[in-house]
């Protein structure tokens, strides 16, 4: 995996931003931008390039299924790979992300074992 | 209230402590809780709708969340401040995700809001609903911990 890549998490909950970015850095990724919901998110995708994003579902104002539909739907970040974690793990909701184009799915809680595994499958 | 509605929340709240900070944590047993003082002295609270209406309420006393806070985040919490607020709410969030994804494997669906959380000693717990509060202690390495669950029938 290419440890410099510019990573994106996205969640309204400071906490859950915050374990993230300790298993991320402790994978060894140092790239890391924080947002706290989809629509700060996808200011911050317009301004500039990520190679990928980790957001939750439940947010304010934008939730982490319209910032990956709004992704998908635009030409430049359509291939973005978009890692989901999320407390919603009823079927429906996967369904739902899947059908979005979500890269991959990881319910919480989780480990950061489960957080590798994912990225290792979405990154190669 | 139906029992098959309250175990999924003692797993879940179980198994989100166990895996996101570590803490390993022994349920004592259920009571009826017959007023609105908060056992704990930080709640999350978060409300369910769908086959039953309700709130559930996760009340931790200092020593408990501290434990646990500063097990999540791999540093030493002293104090119960917005951070530790914020990280009773996401484990709230977390719980009330867990349980209803038992419920749903069991053909029961609710959906939730997000969270709220409310700190102090002695805080009040309002619950949405007037039906009966299932209260259910836990004891964990750092102090004490309840969930209070309250769904109309």
């Amino acid at each position: 995996m290419d440890l410099s890549i510019k990573i994106l998490i996205v969640d309204d909950f400071a906490t859950m931003r915050r374990i993230l970015k300790n298993i991320l850095k402790q994978l060894g990724f140092s790239n890391v931008t924080e947002a706290d919901d989809g629509t700060t998110a996808l200011d911050l995708l317009k301004a500039s390039s990520f190679d990928l994003v980790i957001s939750d579902w439940n947010m304010p104002k934008m939730t982490g299924l319209d910032l990956l539909k709004q992704i998908r739907s635009m030409p430049e970040t359509k291939n973005l790979p978009f890692l989901m974690v999320t407390a919603e793990a009823q079927k429906q909701n996967v369904i739902e992300a899947v059908q979005a184009g979500v890269s991959n799915y990881v319910v919480k809680p989780f480990t950061a074992d489960q957080i590798s595994e994912k990225l290792k499958k979405i990154l190669g | 209230m139906d029992a098959k509605l309250i175990n999924p929340f003692i797993n879940a709240t179980m198994n989100v402590l166990e895996t996101m900070a570590f803490v390993k944590c022994t349920a004592e047993k259920p009571y009826l809780k017959k007023d609105d003082v908060a056992r704990g002295d930080v709640t999350g609270v978060i409300g369910i709708t769908g086959e039953a209406n309700g709130t559930i309420a996760v009340t931790f006393d200092q020593g408990a969340i501290l434990k646990i806070v500063s097990n999540m985040f791999g540093e030493t919490i002293t104090e119960l401040n917005n951070e530790v607020a914020d990280a009773v709410g996401e484990l709230t969030n977390m719980i009330s995700g867990q349980a209803r994804r038992e419920l749903e494997e069991a053909g029961r669906v609710f959906e939730a809001a997000i969270p709220s959380v409310i700190s102090g000693k002695n805080h009040m717990i309002t619950h949405y609903t007037d039906g009966p509060k299932i209260a259910i202690p836990f004891s964990t390495e750092g102090g004490k911990f309840t969930i209070e669950v309250c769904l109309e029938k």
